[in-house]
Order: structure tokens, then C-alpha cells, then sequence
């Protein structure tokens, strides 16, 4: 017994001084508060997704953009009043639980899978769900295949460390369906694999599935499976602990949503700030002491409606009609319009 | 019981320890305690502040997260697993294929490194060329870059699945790799394994128990290579006839894929394929090395006794030349092992894929999880060199 403390011990050490490498800059992290820490940065540094089309994907000059993205911006619209003032850091799915625990990133606003056991042993904290998605599967048409169901006995592409994999595996065994699964530690991997014919489908969340099929050619030949075999609630992390942090991101996503709500966005926030409505009012910051609880001036909400917009916006410019993945709102509309996202009111 | 001359001479005093800053021994002693306690006060530093921090940031530890569900999929697998196995059962699935790629490349690398050293040293100028050239480009070019290649170029020129190249009804190639009939139930082939490896080590004692008798007495013994033969390769015969039954499954063409037999997929082909030939082109310039160490006089001397080529290379040059070869050659082994980590860019489940890739962002106790990743992986290279060591040590000069 002496001899396994010792060497329980041992082993401790040995990995307390690797985790150290982790997250080295931590301690100090750890006393100050995220939105002192930024202010003083003078930037956000935003933990995004490698390149996910409507997302958070770079353009051609370089900036980048999508749903995820415009998170981002509005935080740093609400904190600096300057939508432009963030540091984006690409993550892989292996790679963002620790690039965030560690400190490397404010946040993380990549499309990641709000799960009980994230929320509860990773030390992170979700503040919202910017996106409701479901996990399905793409498949070349050639194949004639039109159903989930049919794909016993199919290779499968997936990418490791997310909730796609488990998903599948757990969708397969419950259908008791056979399957071949072929891992990838990156997206792209995946579907170049996809691609080439190592596997017969691909699986990711339906969102993914419509953005990686505009890197594959003829969109044509390709079809995405309507059934969704998993929810997936996508929406921003926190460290755990920094309530003040927790809530400024919430409300940045709610403020975007109560905007659309009440219909107030980039176009006609001028004429908004004048109204008389005190729903409006209380948003815009002209009544009340709103912004003050965040640690932000009065005028957050409506500096993060000047530079970004409301969440219909974002949506409809990212990922909806507006842009070349043509998702429809879906899950994703107001619930006044028969969907799920619904904020708590500015009050 | 005589006493040197010398005892009348007063003895040399030991010099006495002199606590003076001019004194070289006591600065270094003082030296040597700073640096230790520096060294000691950073280790706990850091220890208690990594400690500190997952505690403080909620994150959970310990290794209780081995005997939970893992809930994923693996595709090649040595040894049953599913996903309602447990994490440490995940383990045990990537550190085999981490060692099975290993062992089957230190393998393959070995032998083409050796047919290439002594290709470069032909006298054919267009075989030492080639090899040259091979040495050249293949020691030149990054592995993670040559992997890539060998993985899209094997998918891109293979057929797909219900194309597949077709041997006899029994051997399919294609895009999702080589199936070949095999046994339905795997221990049969372990088993084999293992009365192969027993006949070669009878084999092998036999026969340096006849050389043993043939330099004692100066007679070969009769029949001595027939009989190695038989005791290497009677008990495999004998295992395959009268073992345990052998049910052999066929692959077919499903609807998909080709269904049943053994497959070796494109992942693993392609890590094998690009270690080996990346490899090999080290250990092909330090057996290049090691023969050219060997003095033109030994050749000469074979060549005098009237020993063929072959003869002076296989029993009078390579023998002297792995004395040289040897302790360079187990770099190259651990540097196989460890590169098989680059297996994660392929999607081959080794190791670093399964355990510090799935299971790391699964359970998200990476500290943990490197840590046993690395422990591994020293433990792999330790044996490797210990193994490399004996041997060494074996063949080392003894000197008379």
C-alpha cells in the first residue's frame, strides 16, 4: 500500500505539472473578473470553429463571420461600444474545453452541444442556445438512400470528440443497425474522406451537413437526410464561477433576441432610440439602469443593435435566406412565430 | 607486515572542510543545495497551483472515468470492444493497434532498410543510384506529408466498394481496403501465433546446439538444416490439422461494403506503408554505415579463404557491421513508435486518437489522460531500448 501511495503520489505530481502547462495563466484569471480582464486587453479573445460556413468561417478578405461570430461582435459591441474589437482563435472540438478552461479564451462561441455532463464536470457554464440543430446524416444521391435507417452495414464518417459520435453510436445500437465508423480528428478530414469515397455518409449536426456540402461541388449530388436523430442545443460557454461574465454573454444573445421581438434592428434603431415605448426605452438603455448590472453602460443593447443587429438579422445574413446555406428559421424562429427561441424579457 | 618506506614520512592531511567562500568545494556544495531547493520550490509551486486551479475551476478528476461507459465506436479493434465498454477498455483497444503498427513496421522498415543499405553500396550503378535517390528523397520529405499521401493516393486509386478488385471470390480490394477470408473465430490465429514462435525458438536452439557439436568435434552434424526445418515447421502444420476448428468466413459484397473475413483498412495501410518506407530510409545510411565500418582487409581476407560474395557479406561483413549498426538502429525503432502518433491525421485508431483524442474530449480530464499517454508511450520506448540493449550486449565484441 505504502508503495502505491508513493507512487499515486508520484503520478500526481507528474500530472499536476502537465496540467500546469495547460493553464499556465490561470492564477490570474482566477482572482480578476473576465470583463476587467478584456477591458483591459482591450479585446475579446472569442474561441470559434476552425471554419464552419455560416458559423464562423474567415472571408475572402480575411474577416471573419457567421452566427457564432456575430456573438462575438455583439459582446465586444457591448463592451468597448466597437463590434470589431475581437481576437478570434480557432478551435478544434478536441481542442476548445481545454482552450477554455485553460483561459486561453473568454469564450466559446462554437457551435458546441449544450449537454448535462458539459455543464456540470468541464467547469464551464452555458449561457444560452444560439442555434436548436439535430444531428443527421449526408449521402451521395447516387447511393439511393433516403432514410438513416437504411444505412446498416455502411461506413460512416464522423469527426472525434463530439456529440455526433456518440449520438451515432448510440443511434446505431439502439436500431441494432451495423455500421463502420471512420474517425477524423478534424471536420475537413472528415469530409475530404467523405468525398473519396472512404465512407458511404457523412454525420454532423444538420447545419454542418448544409455548410459542408457547399465545399463539395454540385450541391445536387448530395442529399441530406430531413430525420434528425439527436437534439443539439448549440450555444456559448463561460468558465464557470464569473457570474457577471455568464450574464453579459446571456443577455448579449437575449438582447438580440428581444430586439427581433420587437422589431427593432440596425436599420431602424434611430428612429427606436426615439420612441416612446417603454419596452423600447428599457432595451435601448433610456430608462432604468439595465447595462449598469452588467458592469456596461446603459447604451449596450443598442450599440450592439447599430453594429451587428438583432438575432433575425444575424440568422437570416448567416445561415438563412439571406445567404448561401438557405437554412430555414425552423426551430430557430421567435416563438411568436411557432419556434423555440424565446428570451427572458428586459425588465 | 613490513611498512613502506614511506610510513616515516608524515601522512598526507585530509584536507579538512573549509567554510569559505574561497573554497571551491563548499561553493559548489552551496550551489548544488540552491539549485535543488529552487528546483524543489518550482515542482511544488506548480503542483499546488495546477491542483488548486481544477479545484477551483470545478473540473472533475481522479481516474474514476476508466470504468465508465464509453458510448464510441472504434473501427479496427484486436480485441472485442463496444460501445457500452468502458473508457479503460478503449484504452486497451488504441494502445494495441499502437503496437501492432509499431511491431509490424520496426518489422518491415528493418528488412527494405537493409536491402536498401546494401543496394547503395552496389556495384551496379544504377541499383546504388536508385537507392541513393530513394534515401534522398523519402529522408527529405516530412512524414506527416508522406502519410497524407499515401492515404489519398490509396483511396483515389482503388475502386469503390462494389468495384472492387477481386481475387478468387476470396480476396477484395477497394477504397475501404483488403478483405481477406479469416478464421470466424480470431483465438485460432493467436494460437498460431504462438506455436510458430514456439517451432522457431526450438528450431533456432537446435540448431546452435549442432553447430555447438560441429565445432567441438569438427563433423557437421547430419541432417541439421532438415531438422531445423521440421522443428519450425511440424508443430504449425500440426496445429492447423488437428488444432481447433478452423471456420473460415468468406467476405461477400453487401449492400454497402464488403461484408465478413478480415479487413485491413486503408488507415492502417497507409500508416504501415509510410512508416516503414520513411524509416527505412534512416536505417538503410546507418547499415550503409555499419558495412563501410568493417575494414576492406575482412572482405579481402573472406575473399582469400575463398568465401563467395554472399558467403563474406551474410557470415563475415554484416555480423561485424551490426556492432556498428545496432545502438543507432534502436533510435529509429523509438522514433517509429513515436511517430505512429501521427496516426490521428489518417483517422487510425491508435492510441493518441482513441484515448488522448476521444476520450480526452469525452471525460475532459486531460491532464489525466496525457498523463497515462505519455506514460505509455516512455514504457514502450523503454522496453524497445532495453530489448536493443541486450542485444547490443550480445553482440558486442568479446574481447579474448
Amino acid at each position: 500500500m505504502l508503495r502505491n501511495s508513493i507512487i499515486g503520489n508520484g503520478l500526481f505530481a507528474f500530472a499536476a505539472a502537465v496540467g500546469i502547462v495547460a493553464s499556465s495563466v490561470t492564477p490570474a484569471h482566477a482572482q480578476k473578473k473576465t470583463l476587467d480582464l478584456v477591458r483591459e486587453r482591450g479585446a475579446l479573445v472569442c474561441g470559434v470553429n476552425t471554419g464552419l460556413a455560416g458559423f464562423s468561417q474567415p472571408d475572402d478578405k480575411g474577416d471573419w463571420k457567421g452566427l457564432d461570430v456575430d456573438l462575438c461582435r455583439a459582446i465586444a459591441a457591448a463592451i468597448f461600444k466597437d463590434a470589431s474589437k475581437v481576437r478570434y482563435v480557432p478551435l478544434t472540438a478536441k481542442e476548445r474545453f481545454t482552450a477554455l478552461q485553460s483561459g486561453e479564451v473568454d469564450l466559446l462561441s462554437r457551435n458546441t452541444t449544450w449537454t448535462m455532463s458539459r455543464d456540470t464536470s468541464l467547469g464551464l457554464s452555458f449561457a444560452g442556445v444560439m442555434y436548436y440543430d439535430g444531428q443527421s446524416f449526408m449521402v451521395k444521391k447516387s447511393l439511393g438512400v433516403a432514410s438513416a435507417k437504411d444505412l446498416s452495414g455502411a461506413s460512416i464518417c464522423v469527426q472525434t470528440g463530439t456529440t455526433n459520435e456518440l449520438n451515432l453510436a448510440d443511434y446505431f445500437r439502439n436500431n441494432k443497425l451495423k455500421y463502420y465508423p471512420v474517425v477524423f480528428e478534424k471536420n475537413d478530414e472528415a469530409v475530404a474522406a467523405y468525398n473519396t469515397g472512404r465512407c458511404d455518409a457523412y454525420t454532423t449536426d444538420s447545419s454542418g451537413l448544409y455548410a459542408e456540402r457547399l465545399k463539395l461541388g454540385k450541391l445536387d449530388d448530395h442529399i441530406i437526410f430531413k430525420e434528425l436523430i439527436s437534439k443539439e442545443p448549440l450555444g456559448p460557454a463561460v468558465r464557470q464561477g464569473d457570474f457577471q461574465w455568464l450574464n453579459l454573454v446571456r443577455w448579449t444573445l437575449y438582447a438580440m433576441l428581444n430586439a427581433e421581438e420587437l422589431g427593432i434592428g440596425s436599420k431602424n434603431i434611430a428612429e427606436a432610440l426615439a420612441s416612446e415605448n417603454p419596452q423600447f426605452k428599457r432595451l435601448l438603455g433610456k430608462e432604468g439602469d439595465f447595462g449598469k448590472g452588467l458592469g456596461l453602460e446603459n447604451d449596450w443593447a443598442a450599440q450592439i443593435l447599430k453594429q451587428v443587429g438583432n438575432y433575425g438579422e444575424s440568422f437570416d445574413r448567416n445561415v438563412g435566406e439571406g445567404s448561401r446555406l438557405a437554412i430555414p428559421r425552423g426551430l430557430n424562429a421567435l416563438w411568436t412565430n411557432g419556434g423555440l427561441q424565446y428570451s427572458a424579457p428586459v425588465r | 607486515m613490513t611498512s613502506p618506506p614511506s610510513a616515516s614520512a608524515p601522512p598526507p592531511t585530509k584536507p579538512a572542510i573549509v567554510w569559505s567562500v574561497y573554497d571551491a568545494k563548499t561553493r559548489g556544495l552551496v550551489l548544488q543545495v540552491a539549485l535543488l531547493l529552487a528546483l524543489g520550490a518550482f515542482f511544488y509551486e506548480i503542483i499546488t497551483n495546477a491542483a488548486d486551479n481544477l479545484r477551483r475551476q470545478n473540473v472533475a478528476s481522479g481516474f474514476d472515468f476508466l470504468g465508465r461507459t464509453s458510448g464510441f465506436d472504434i473501427s479496427q479493434k484486436l480485441i472485442s470492444y463496444s460501445n457500452s465498454m468502458s473508457f479503460g477498455r478503449a484504452f486497451w483497444v488504441g494502445l494495441l493497434n499502437t503496437v501492432l503498427v509499431a511491431v509490424l513496421g520496426i518489422a518491415l522498415a528493418t528488412a527494405l532498410g537493409l536491402v536498401i543499405g546494401i543496394a547503395r553500396l552496389s556495384n551496379n550503378w544504377l541499383i546504388a543510384r536508385l537507392a541513393t535517390a530513394y534515401v534522398e528523397i523519402v529522408r527529405n520529405v516530412p512524414l506527416l506529408l508522406q502519410l497524407l499521401f499515401w492515404y489519398f493516393a490509396a483511396l483515389r486509386a482503388l475502386p469503390m466498394p462494389l468495384e472492387s478488385h477481386v481475387l478468387g471470390q476470396a480476396v477484395f480490394l477497394n477504397r475501404r481496403g483488403l478483405y481477406l477470408p479469416w478464421p470466424a473465430d480470431g483465438s485460432v490465429v493467436v494460437g498460431l501465433i504462438v506455436v510458430v514462435l514456439a517451432g522457431l525458438a526450438g528450431a533456432l536452439m537446435y540448431r546452435r546446439r549442432a553447430l555447438a557439436i560441429a565445432i567441438e568435434t569438427g563433423q557437421r552434424v547430419a541432417n541439421a538444416g532438415l531438422y531445423t526445418a521440421a522443428l519450425a515447421l511440424v508443430p504449425a502444420a500440426l496445429w492447423v490439422a488437428l488444432g481447433p476448428e478452423w471456420t473460415v468466413e468468406w467476405p461477400a459484397p453487401g449492400k454497402f461494403n464488403i461484408e465478413g473475413g478480415l479487413n485491413i483498412q486503408p488507415e492502417f495501410g497507409a500508416l504501415l506503408v509510410g512508416l516503414s518506407v520513411y524509416t527505412a530510409a534512416f536505417i538503410a545510411e546507418i547499415v550503409r554505415a555499419g558495412i563501410s565500418g568493417v575494414p576492406r582487409g575482412q572482405t579481402e581476407a573472406a575473399t582469400a579463404l575463398g568465401l563467395s560474395r554472399g558467403q563474406t557479406l551474410r557470415l563475415v561483413v554484416l555480423p561485424q557491421a551490426l556492432r556498428i549498426i545496432i545502438p543507432p538502429l534502436t533510435n529509429q525503432y523509438l522514433n517509429l513508435t513515436k511517430n505512429s502518433s501521427l496516426a490521428v491525421a489518417i483517422g487510425y485508431p491508435d492510441l493518441v486518437s482513441v484515448f488522448s483524442g476521444t476520450v480526452l474530449n469525452l471525460t475532459n480530464q486531460a491532464v489525466e489522460v496525457i498523463l497515462v499517454t505519455m506514460a505509455v508511450y516512455l514504457t514502450l520506448s523503454l522496453a524497445t531500448s532495453a530489448l536493443m540493449n541486450w542485444f547490443n550486449a550480445r553482440w558486442a565484441l568479446v574481447e579474448r
